[in-house]
């Protein structure tokens, strides 16, 4: 078989995988949905592993696989760049997609709708290949709107569920948003590039660097840097960047392997894959630059202050991803692209393994997803509680666990930065170390140690509302035990083995393009003696302390003085009520955008079309008509030749009035 | 093929005999039996329709099946026949949705049955002719006719208020028509004693006489499209008309005014055209920003879709006036795309007013629990509604906002909006009336679609899928045709 062959099959076998157990569920049945699906992921991953060798081998691909339009001089085609970076999302796609589809087997057990969610996660999976796969414009909107769709079916999965059928629309209203700017960059990149292609417009973009464009009278803008401020819109929707992140904590109503899957692995990375990709563009743009990185930092600092004050164990993973993408921002503004993929890969793993974690939580408590009604899990669940361990201190940032690489490498690159907001970015990504340890231990702490209150009756945030029984919480099943382990393995090692290939010896290749003047992870290159001297150096620098000093103070707090929370949050009450809230941001709006669009919508319908259109001009010219024909019912004769005859008098008056030059 | 009649006459007077033969086999004692006739009508009627599409020469831009004989010889009438790559699609896609249009109203219209399946295929007859017609008063003639079984499918199927209804569609129709007659007998005379339409596109004019013409003409078929503001008929049509009237109002009915633009407006008046460009445009985005506001406060769900037609007509008057490929083609797409997405949601807001007599969003609530097949076929038709990519309403608005990106970013800008507005309202209402718990007994009582509706709404299902993953196909056949008039359009006719 040749590769073009296999290209078209990692995304194809997902898709067939949806189209069966989607329609034809009934007939095949809870095994034959999962079975199916789960074979056609397994092909999409084992012929990635085999496309990921012969990238490696140096063999890359660009292609067409067929021509979807042709209108004027513009070819829109459907086709495929493989190349080291869509090589190594294929396959981090692929395993993190198999690994929830095992883990459903166990968690979506009791749900009546089954088959349907097999369907959506391997649509979602299709959906997401695409994306990755594309080498056009065109491609990546499709892969980008159809992952957007996914999310929206799945957000709202649970569809009789009021909180559930709020969140998805919001989630799709919102990223549309971003979608918005996202199809306006496009359409910017088409009208000055004449090709939608990769290829094309990289190797055109240079030559506009100095190009400027007036969009508002007298003023002038680099071309590219509206372009990339444009396309990074879009990717401020996908992956939940300030002040378009409102959609992200919200999605959390969808069940947990969604939340792993898409809302924290794969769709919403989709906006940092996208700037690496168009590292080539966004070279050119210092200012475009300063703007992602700025807006990274807000997102991964504010972020995680939210993740200090939630008692939802997976709002608390929430606000934790949205912090971590926040970093992967950071990362691309501060142009250490590879730094941005390798965390998240690494990310991709652990934070997966701590949404499936807290999900084998919620399942053994029957649907309580309260942290005050948890605690002392460790000992009932130990599978679940050591995997948990690994995730959050990988989350953490503490060697020699994946994340403290990849974080440390983007922690460097931001310092090395020279651009604009660097300063800035740099102190919210080094406080962002210490917040994210804490609330990751306090996460721990609370859910795994400490006394059991899981007997405490409560009815909060359930998730399927079942029965309560009080029965002991035991270990999940192996379908949920097994991929929790598989996912921390990567999470231990994915690290230490991963950095020097992909950061320090240039893995990417020409699938990123660094300026010279940005080469901030050459700083990293440059002083590389080894894996094992990162670590030392790194146990020595600040953002270790850091994150230790994040861990000893959850400690504190949740452990030792268990008072001092309650103590906090009041003495600080302004600060805990302003945080509680999200600062607002869902109220504002809420408040703004939904209800300002929905008055406005009542305003020009009932002024603009009953009151002006039909109430004046329509009926009023009715009225009019009726007040004349009263008039000149005295006309009416009665004889047909005199009508006739009117109507030509009419005519010919019009047709001269016409004719006159 | 019968000996001596062309394709075009076949796809026009196949239907209109069958409409004929249906009202001359008597009263409602006969009801199967004219179903029967009629859906051998319709389908006959698509059947000589396809060698339009098979035999169709898609490099020649020049008019292809003519027909034409002497009709009026006093007055130099032709009874002229012709399509080019403008028109032909939309013949297929009437004499496509004419079959679709029947089979939905098979068990649901049970007084009159003749006369109703009579005044659709008699319809279908005649909107084919509009599309074929390329002598001026066989076009009116057909343009004016198409109208009256309209009327007659309001006012006799209609809903309580369709006498407001069909009044306001007539004072509407009525202002354009005229002045839309006096246009064709001014270039009648200014051609020398020619209804010749291609004639008239050669025919040197003044600006002052384009621009008049551009006026008239403007009103006969913005009011069609509709346009902002001449738009506030077709709410209230929609509303009063049975589902059937619905459909193919929204998915032929509204095409005959764009398709004006691009026959007539255009080629004969292309200075004017050019001089009042900004105004069209700016007409279409007021159609896509401010309706789509508009639709998004609407409780009824028949008028929430008849102001997202004219927010998505928008796009094809807005792809039109950019004089450049994308756009043209992008809402020549966008037409036929809405022909099967509004037509789709028509026939789905149908098949729930069938069971639960309501079209108000606030009586539904939670209807995919006990129409689960139903709810997915309805959640493509409101994706592609909201132009998600993969589905046909995505092809159009994409080329047409690329388009508009070319001649002016805020054009792009504004017409862009529709992804957020077209989302909110239709998803919005998708949510109230779809998902969510059961909202009352007569919701939970509503059965799922039986295998008719499946087979119509699957049909769409699939012209839905299949524009939007392979669009090219329906474009090549327009390419000729568009080129040739764009070279045509850019030349002035001031003498």
């Amino acid at each position: 078989m040749d590769m073009k062959s296999l290209y078209l099959i990692v995304p194809l076998a997902p898709l067939a995988g949806a189209v069966i157990a989607g329609l034809f569920g009934r007939a095949i049945g809870r095994r034959g949905a999962h079975s199916v699906t789960i074979a056609a992921v397994l092909i999409a991953f084992l012929a990635s592993l085999v496309i990921f060798q012969d990238v490696l081998a140096g063999n890359t691909y660009n292609g067409p696989v067929y021509t979807w339009l042709i209108s004027g001089d513009v070819r829109f085609e459907i086709g495929f760049l493989i190349d080291r970076l869509s090589a190594l999302m294929m396959l981090v796609v692929t395993f993190v997609s198999l690994m929830v589809h095992i883990y459903t087997i166990g968690y979506m057990a009791d749900d009546p709708g089954y088959q349907r969610f097999f369907s959506y996660i391997s649509l979602f999976t299709f959906s997401m290949l695409m994306l990755v796969m594309s080498n056009n414009f065109l491609q990546l909107f499709f892969g980008w709107e159809a992952v957007g769709l996914v999310s929206y079916l799945l957000i709202g999965f649970w569809y009789t569920r009021e909180s559930a059928i709020y969140a998805n629309l919001k989630a799709f209203l919102v990223n549309r948003v971003g979608d918005f700017g996202f199809l306006l960059g496009i359409g910017l990149i088409l009208a000055y590039f004449g090709s939608l292609d990769y290829a094309q417009v990289f190797q055109a973009a240079p030559q506009f660097a100095s190009h400027s464009i007036s969009l508002i009278p007298g003023e002038a803008w680099s071309l590219l840097t509206v372009i990339c401020i444009l396309l990074f819109i879009g990717a401020m929707g996908k992956s939940a960047q300030f002040p378009l992140h409102v959609w992200l904590p919200d999605s959390m109503e969808g069940p947990t392997p969604i939340s792993a899957l898409i809302h924290a692995a794969t769709m919403v990375t989709a906006g940092i894959f996208m700037v690496a990709r168009m590292s080539p563009l966004f070279e050119l743009s210092d200012t475009a630059l300063s703007v992602v990185m700025v807006i990274g930092a807000i997102t991964a600092l504010f972020m995680a202050f939210l993740g200090l004050v939630q008692h939802d164990i997976k709002r608390v993973v929430a606000y934790s991803t949205l912090s971590q993408l926040g970093y992967m921002t950071v990362a691309l503004g501060a142009s250490a692209y590879g730094a941005a993929i390798f965390h998240l890969m690494t990310h991709a793993f652990f934070k997966a393994l701590l949404f499936l974690a807290a999900g084998s939580v919620i399942i053994a408590l029957h649907h309580q997803q309260d942290m005050r009604y948890m605690g002392g899990l460790k000992k009932y669940m130990p599978i679940t509680y050591w995997t948990a361990l690994i995730g959050s201190l990988a989350l953490a940032g503490i060697p020699p666990f994946a994340g403290f690489f990849s974080k440390d490498a983007i922690i460097e690159a931001v310092g090395a930065s020279h651009l604009a907001g660097s300063g800035f970015a740099y102190f919210a990504v080094l406080t962002g170390v210490f917040v994210t340890a804490f609330y990751s231990f306090r996460l721990l702490f609370l859910t795994f140690h400490g006394p059991e209150r899981f007997r405490q009756h409560h009815h909060g945030h359930e998730e399927g509302a079942h029965h309560h029984a009080t029965v002991e919480p035991k270990e999940s099943p192996w379908v949920v035990t097994v991929p929790l382990i598989l996912l921390a393995i990567p999470s231990v090692y994915a690290g230490w083995a991963y950095i020097e290939p992909l950061l320090v010896k240039g893995w990417f290749g020409s699938a990123i393009v660094v300026a010279p003047a940005h080469d901030t992870l050459g700083h990293l290159a440059a002083n590389w003696h080894g894996v094992l001297s990162f670590i030392t150096h790194g146990v020595m620098a600040l953002p270790f302390w850091l994150a230790v000093a994040g861990i000893a103070s959850a400690y504190l707090f949740y452990m030792v003085r268990k008072d001092l929370p309650e103590r906090v949050s009041r003495k600080a009450g302004i600060v805990y009520t302003i945080l509680l809230r999200k600062y607002g941001f869902d109220e504002l709006y809420s408040w703004l955008f939904a209800g300002g669009a929905r008055k406005l919508g009542g305003r020009l319908w009932r002024w603009g079309d009953v009151t002006a259109i039909d109430g004046w001009l329509v009926n009023g010219s009715a009225r009019l008509v009726g007040a004349v024909a009263g008039l000149v019912r005295q006309l009416q004769s009665g004889f047909i030749y005199h009508y006739a005859f009117a109507m030509i008098i009419g005519l010919v008056v019009l047709v001269t009035w016409f004719v006159q030059p | 093929m019968i000996e001596g009649i062309g394709i075009l006459s076949l796809t026009i007077w196949v239907p209109i005999v069958a409409g004929l033969l249906i009202l001359v086999t008597g009263g409602d004692r006969n009801a199967d039996g004219q179903r029967a006739i009629a859906l051998i009508g319709a389908l006959l009627g698509f059947l000589v329709a396809i060698p339009l599409w098979t035999g169709f020469d898609a490099s020649s831009a020049a008019m292809q099946f003519q027909e034409i004989a002497a009709w009026i010889p006093l007055i130099n009438v032709h009874y002229h026949l012709g399509v080019d790559g403008i028109s032909m699609p939309f013949i297929l896609l009437n004499s496509f949705t004419t079959l679709l249009v029947v089979l939905a109203g098979w068990q649901v219209i049970q007084t009159k049955v003749g006369q109703y399946m009579a005044a659709f295929l008699i319809q279908s007859g005649l909107i084919n002719g509009v599309f074929a017609a390329l002598d001026g008063v066989l076009f009116y003639v057909f343009f004016e006719a198409m109208l009256i079984p309209l009327y007659l499918i309001i006012g006799v199927w209609g809903g309580p208020n369709r006498v407001y209804a069909a009044i306001k569609f007539f004072l509407y129709t009525l202002l354009g028509s005229l002045l839309m007659l006096v246009a064709v007998i001014y270039l009648f005379f200014e051609s020398g004693g020619s209804f010749e339409i291609l004639a008239w596109h050669k025919l040197p004019l003044g600006l002052t006489p384009q621009i008049l013409l551009f006026v008239a003409f403007f009103f006969a078929f913005a009011v069609k499209v509709p346009m902002w503001p001449v738009h506030t008929w077709l709410p209230d049509a929609h509303v009063e008309a049975p589902t059937g009237g619905s459909v193919v109002l929204a998915a032929i009915t509204l095409k005959v005014g764009a398709y004006g633009f691009l026959r007539f407006v255009l080629p004969i008046v292309p200075d004017a055209s050019h001089e009042l460009a900004g105004l069209m445009i700016a007409l279409s985005l007021v159609a896509v920003v401010y309706i789509g506001l508009v639709a998004l406060v609407q409780s009824d769900m028949k008028k929430l879709i008849a102001y997202s037609s004219i927010a998505h007509m928008g796009f094809v008057t807005l792809g039109f006036f950019l004089f450049q490929p994308l756009g043209i083609e992008g809402g020549l797409v966008q037409m036929i795309s809405h022909g099967f997405v509004s037509g789709a949601l028509f026939l789905c807001i149908g098949v729930m007013y069938d069971r639960l007599h309501s079209r108000q969003i606030a009586d539904y609530g939670g209807v995919v629990n006990s129409m689960p097949r139903f709810a997915a076929f309805f959640m493509l038709f409101a994706m592609a509604n909201a132009g998600l990519p993969a589905t046909s309403g995505f092809v159009g608005e994409f080329m047409v906002i690329l388009g508009a990106v070319k001649v002016n970013f805020w054009y792009a800008f504004a017409a862009a909006l529709t992804l957020i507005f077209g989302a909110a309202y239709t998803l919005w209402m998708y949510k109230r009336v779809v998902f969510g718990p059961v909202a009352n007994e007569k919701v939970a009582a509503m059965e799922d679609i039986n295998s008719r509706e499946f087979l119509v709404l699957g049909l769409l299902a699939l012209c839905v899928l299949g524009l939007g993953l392979y669009p090219l196909p329906v474009t090549e056949v327009m390419h000729a045709s568009v080129n040739n008039l764009l070279e045509h359009v850019a030349h002035s006719k001031l003498p």
